[in-house]
């Protein structure tokens, strides 16, 4: 049977069968004068195969309930605004199908290790600063901050390259941070995003200022204290693997590297 | 100290522990097991001073080693300049004791002084 709206060359594709999930969202606000408790706000959802979870969200703030907060963008892995616990573990909202989570039940928290704002949404001002405390960029040869001039802009090889390439593909959106348990306990701990961006650019033949950088993880509450649990790469939505990254770095301070 | 430094020994003293650990473990080869307990089979391990000596390597190796480890664990516990800084003068000083205790009891056995 011919479905009105489709052109009669479509009719034949299969349209996957939608379903309901019940959406269970964190509700809080930490500013509320009453204390500003945490609780859940339960929805039922229509999903399809390719709804995502920020999808799912936005259909409650749109249709049911427009007070809950959530921190969006890009809605397609880019820019780091949508992470929040999803059952239990830190993913992307955007990037996350509701159909491969293959639960009927989608739990949505803020991200734990973070201050929260309201709801969904968490304070990044610490992971900014821990970010801004590495250099996340190239030192030039005079030891000035910030990128290289052209006349100092040197070419690579592709080995040079892949030494910290997928070190820069992080977006800084802070899941790493969030499923490290080191940063559960340790509040002054760099943190597993600043230390990646530290390898990132102590790996760039180009920078000048490894020893600068090297000097500032290395405190009591820098790179060692990494327990090398690893769940900071198993999820990051990037591919990037800031366990691997900090095991490099100690390579350097060690002087196991050059 | 940089951090970097005090891991540095960190890592070497257990390594020197466990390889130190071993050869006392292997010294209990030497004898049955159920002897190596006995009163006089221990006064007899403090005077053979090589012997006396690998105690007294070890304990230094393993209080360095547990005390920086417990140093660790209590930063990442609590942090604030006065409790960080209490944490590290205490474990260095927990350490001192350790060692100077433990130093003695070598000594004096080895020496002959306990009865």
């Amino acid at each position: 049977m011919a479905r009105r709206g489709l052109a009669a060359e479509a009719a034949g594709t299969a349209v996957s069968p939608s379903r309901t999930v019940t959406l269970r969202i964190s509700r809080e606000n930490p500013a509320d004068a009453r204390g500003g408790e945490r609780g859940f706000s339960v929805h039922k959802v229509p999903v399809e195969k390719w709804t995502t979870v920020l999808d799912a969200i936005l259909d409650v703030k749109k249709h049911i309930d427009h007070s809950v907060a959530v921190r969006y963008s890009c809605r397609q892995a880019t820019c780091g605004s949508c992470g929040m616990l999803i059952n239990g573990r830190p993913r992307l909202a955007c990037f996350t199908k509701i159909d491969e989570l293959g639960a009927d039940t989608v739990t949505v928290e803020p991200m734990k290790n973070f201050p929260v704002v309201r709801d969904l949404v968490v304070g990044f001002e610490r992971l900014f600063e821990a970010h801004r405390g590495v250099k996340p960029y190239v030192v030039g040869a005079g030891g000035s901050g910030g990128p290289p001039g052209a006349a100092e802009a040197a070419p690579q090889t592709p080995e040079e390259l892949e030494r910290f390439v997928q070190f820069s593909a992080c977006i800084k959106c802070g899941l790493c941070n969030s499923a490290c348990p080191t940063m559960a306990t340790d509040s002054s701990f760099v943190g597993p995003q600043a230390l990646a961006q530290a390898y990132r650019y102590v790996a760039d033949s180009r920078d000048k200022g490894r020893e600068e950088r090297l000097k500032i993880i290395d405190e009591s509450h820098g790179i060692w204290r990494c327990h090398f649990a690893g769940s900071c790469s198993q999820v990051c939505p990037k591919g990037v693997d800031p366990a691997m990254g900090i095991q490099l770095l100690r390579g350097y301070l060690l002087g196991f590297r050059k | 100290m940089r951090e970097s430094t005090i891991m540095r020994i960190h890592y070497g003293t257990a390594l020197g522990a466990v390889a130190l650990v071993a050869v006392h473990v292997l010294f209990r080869f030497t004898q049955d097991f159920s002897d190596s307990l006995q009163y006089e089979s221990v006064i007899a391990n403090y005077q053979f001073l090589p012997y006396a000596g690998l105690l007294e390597i070890i304990l230094v190796l393993l209080s360095i080693h547990g005390f920086n480890g417990l140093r660790v664990v209590l930063l990442e516990l609590r942090q604030g300049r006065a409790y960080e800084k209490a944490v590290s003068y205490g474990c260095l000083a927990a350490m001192f004791a350790v060692i100077a205790y433990g130093s003695r009891t070598i000594i004096m056995a080895s020496a002959g002084t306990v009865s």
